[in-house]
């Protein structure tokens, strides 16, 4: 036991030390610093908003599908638990809407239905890039985990044990409102170039997306401001990314308490079985 | 320890199978009856997580076969539909990549324990060298594994960590070409690696039977480093050593889950969501978290071997880089024959004890510094780590076998158990 | 076995029945899952049921669509099928079913059918065979306009999905 802590002991010594050490040359052009944001769905119990992912599903049918692909959202998954709670009929309503492709029929198009992925924006790459400033704009399905933000020691290590599961949506929302307006001097835009602090570089391809009262929300409640729909959007992203993440932390929670469990009454026994054996 | 067997067959069927196939005898005696030494302490129980961690990957690794398409085009969106569409998908795929990790975190810690007590040392050599060799074969299975996916950083590992072969002089880029079965990474090294991902892992539990197989011929070493010398000194594997092992695999499953359903992707990277494009590489790739300390050995070489103040360069630094990351694996296969002194116990080797925890603090120290880019102060750190890593091995055990003078050795297992039990009786 | 043991450590206990009882639930919980895993994924349950407008097949006329994996017929039957099919005396069938029972109410001009053959599963050649309805090249059966089996092999008629009208022409399979 005493070796134990003593061995624990090193390594956190040595942990600290390091990651403290040479950590000097960091990041050379990975934009401003992000700001991490308030999130329904972090922590260990945190769930999706239904009204939130709802608002933002309209600013992604409204705002961003007019560029942005996400073909692995499926119609079906807006009515599925955990998700944004449409219903069955309102999907296939929306489905509807939309003309998909179907190689197995005769015209090769067809209405949607719930089973279908959301279609394409752009028929193929090389249109999407003559349509978008040379550049694809990239596709939503996985994009809010595919993204982060920096975090420096010792956040990264307080990460593992907070379950930050978040930098994409924070990264997302974080550059939908880090455009500028004018780029600071000395520094060169060209023309189909936007100046924004988040983004690598700093220099996007993509004009600002949001600017306020742009999606009419139902109701009154929440404000129509480029803040509330880049936290909206956001949200939305990380579902389509991410849509069993409700789940998969009920299931993890039972899971824990199962073992916590166990393990307690595991250790009982083998303390009892021990007892009478010097070791 | 391979005494007597007192296996005895408890009905007319076990003794029938007894006379023809001693399949339950073998059981009995090497996981009932098997004499342990009492002695062992909380590090000895990560052969059986270690174990287990095999049997969560085979499972869990069968299963995604089943959904995953090993083609360069549906690799990516397969491995998502697994995720989305597969029932209890997310938490099976999750566990498998995540369970890499656990694994390599259980085996770094069973290899550290088995070099401090001088588990290599006579006459477990050959059960060492097995260990090496699982080793290794995880790396290549871990390794294979994670180009599955099909993203970025599985295309641009699967690119980096197949040229290091380019390093090889002359057949260099023949080699290469014949390891990705075309000029660059693609199809066909995504179909290859999946075949090789799926046989790896059945090889290794072969070698963990042999590694088993020369572990019960000695038996386990333990904490003292001494022999069993009666029967006073062990207890049955079962149910003592099954009871607590079971307990510290429990005990391990919980940071697991915890990883698993809370945090999946935070053992990875980002950027191996976006799928794989062999026209734009990520600005900043790294391996592996469990690859990172061989990584930053690697990238120590920033210099070319050869005659000094001249042009002649014997080794240039991309294969004095393979070498030396190569070369800090063979090594351990060595190392039974470089440590010379008589003690195994580093509990009893008082100038041992401190230079086993500056390697260990130096192995950390290169994995972080793996995983930092490589510029400025970080590559001097790097390469007067990997010298210390090289030393601690290739200088300084064969010296302190000559110079150290352990502490004096207690006389049986259960004597050292009883002075251990009066101590904490008079602390306490 | 170490002389300072008191108890015999196999004795049967609370604890360790009690773990023994907890290991095997977590064994059970974690095998579920594993075996789940083959049904079919949401994907595959996603076009379990199907909706087809039967509007466009024309009298006399038959499209196969896809149900589930399978073909499906669609006969868009005439008046002349139709009354064959009902004027056969339940006695001269392997597999006694009524035209009536094969059909839905105020639909009986649509045939709906798995196009399947019930002996081993090849695809039957519609308006053909013996009994003007389809004929099984593979090993010979002859079906007639209710796709009930009357000659050779087959031993059941061609099975009905489970379908039901949605609308007027709109029908919903599974």
């Amino acid at each position: 036991m005493k070796r134990m802590t003593s061995f624990v002991r090193s390594a956190l010594v040595a942990g600290l030390v390091l990651a403290s050490g040479p950590a000097l040359a960091a990041g050379e052009s990975h934009g401003a610093p992000a700001e991490r944001q308030d999130w329904t769905f972090g922590g260990l119990f945190g769930t999706y908003d239904e009204n939130q992912l709802q608002r933002g599903f309209q600013i992604f049918r409204e705002v961003c599908s007019s560029c942005h692909s996400a073909n692995l959202l499926a119609f079906r998954n807006l009515e599925e638990d955990g998700g944004p709670g449409f219903t069955e009929g309102q999907v296939k309503a929306l489905a509807a809407e939309y003309t998909v492709q179907d190689d197995t029929i005769e015209d090769g198009e067809r209405p949607g239905i719930p089973a279908d992925r959301w279609p394409n924006p752009f028929p193929d790459e090389f249109i999407a890039k003559a349509a978008n400033n040379g550049v694809v704009p990239p596709d939503f399905s996985v994009l809010a985990k595919a993204r982060s933000i920096e975090s420096p020691f010792p956040i990264w290590i307080v990460n593992y044990f907070t379950a930050y599961q978040e930098g994409g949506p924070d990264y997302i929302y974080n550059l939908l409102t880090g455009y500028h307006e004018e780029a600071p001097e000395g520094v060169d835009i060209a023309p189909g170039q936007y100046y924004n602090e988040h983004f690598p570089g700093n220099k996007l391809s993509m004009a600002p997306p949001l600017a306020d009262g742009i999606v009419d929300y139902e109701g009154d409640e929440v404000p129509e401001t480029t803040e509330q729909y880049a936290k909206d959007v956001a949200a939305f992203m990380m579902w389509v990314a991410d849509p069993h993440l409700v789940h998969r932390k009920e299931t993890g929670f039972k899971v824990m308490l199962f073992l916590v469990l166990f393990a307690g009454l595991l250790y009982l026994a083998k303390r009892k079985l021990w007892t009478d054996v010097a070791h | 320890m391979a005494g007597q067997s007192t296996y005895k067959p408890s009905n007319g069927f076990t003794k029938w199978l007894d006379d023809r196939l001693p399949i339950m005898r073998l059981g009995y005696d090497s996981f009932v009856d098997f004499p342990t030494p009492r002695n062992l302490n909380y590090w000895w129980t990560f052969g059986g997580i270690l174990t287990v961690c095999l049997g969560i990957q085979i499972v869990t690794g069968i299963i995604l076969a089943m959904h995953y398409t090993p083609e360069a085009t549906m690799a990516f969106n397969s491995v998502e539909h697994i995720r989305r569409d597969v029932n209890w998908g997310r938490i099976i795929q999750g566990t498998h990549a995540v369970g890499a990790s656990m694994f390599f975190i259980a085996v770094y810690i069973h290899m550290f324990r088995g070099m401090y007590y001088g588990s290599y040392k006579a006459p477990r050599e050959i059960l060492w060298m097995l260990g090496v060799v699982i080793f290794l074969l995880m790396m290549a299975t871990a390794f294979f594994g994670y180009v599955l996916p099909w993203g970025q950083m599985s295309f641009w590992g699967a690119t980096v960590i197949t040229n290091f072969f380019s390093a090889v002089p002359v057949v260099g880029d023949a080699i290469l070409q014949l390891l990705r079965g075309g000029f660059a990474v693609d199809n066909p090294t995504l179909n290859r690696f999946f075949s090789l991902h799926y046989l790896l892992p059945f090889m290794i539990a072969g070698v963990v039977g042999l590694h088993i197989w020369a572990l019960h011929v000695p038996g386990n070493n333990n904490p003292a480093g001494i022999p069993v010398k009666s029967k006073q000194d062990t207890v049955p594997f079962h149910p003592y050593y099954t009871l607590k092992d079971g307990f510290a695999i429990v005990v391990f499953l919980i940071p697991f889950a915890w990883f698993v359903f809370f945090a999946p992707d935070i053992l990875g990277h980002a950027d191996n969501y976006i799928p794989a494009n062999s026209q734009v590489t990520p600005t900043h790739i790294v391996p592996e978290w469990y690859f990172l300390p061989f990584y930053a050995i690697l990238r120590a070489i920033t210099f070319n071997i050869g005659i000094p103040f001249t042009d002649i360069t014997f080794i240039d630094s991309k294969l004095g880089g393979v070498i030396a990351m190569f070369g800090a694996i063979v090594v351990l296969f060595f190392l039974p024959w470089l440590d010379r002194s008589p003690v195994r116990s580093g509990g009893f080797r008082p100038m041992f004890k401190w230079f086993f925890w500056l390697q260990v603090i130096s192995f950390i120290a290169l994995g972080y510094l793996g995983s930092k880019p490589a510029e400025g102060t970080y590559v001097v750190f790097a390469q007067i780590f990997t010298a210390y890593y090289f030393a601690y091995f290739l200088i300084i055990l064969p010296v302190l076998s000559r110079i150290e003078t352990p502490k004096a050795l207690p006389a049986s297992i259960s004597e050292s158990v009883l002075k251990v039990e009066a101590k904490s009786a008079t602390t306490a | 076995m170490p002389d300072n043991d008191q108890k015999d450590p196999n004795r049967r206990d609370f604890l360790y029945v009690a773990s023994g009882a907890v290991g095997a639930v977590a064994v059970a919980g974690a095998v579920w899952p594993l075996i789940d895993q083959m049904n079919p994924s949401a994907a595959v349950l996603a076009l379990a049921s199907i909706e087809f407008d039967v509007s466009s097949v024309p009298e006399g006329g038959s499209v196969t669509i896809k149900w589930r994996g399978l073909p499906v017929f669609v006969r868009h039957r005439t008046e002349a099928e139709i009354e064959e099919a009902r004027a056969v005396p339940m006695s001269d069938l392997k597999d006694p079913q009524t035209d009536a029972e094969r059909v839905k109410e105020g639909h009986e001009q649509y045939l709906i059918m798995i196009a399947n053959c019930t002996h081993l599963g090849c695809v039957p050649v519609g308006e053909s065979g013996d009994f003007d309805g389809w004929f099984c090249p593979c090993h010979g059966s002859h079906y007639d306009t209710a796709g009930r089996i009357r000659k050779g092999p087959a031993p059941a008629n061609l099975v009905v999905p489970d379908y039901e009208f949605v609308s007027d022409t709109v029908v919903r399979i599974g």
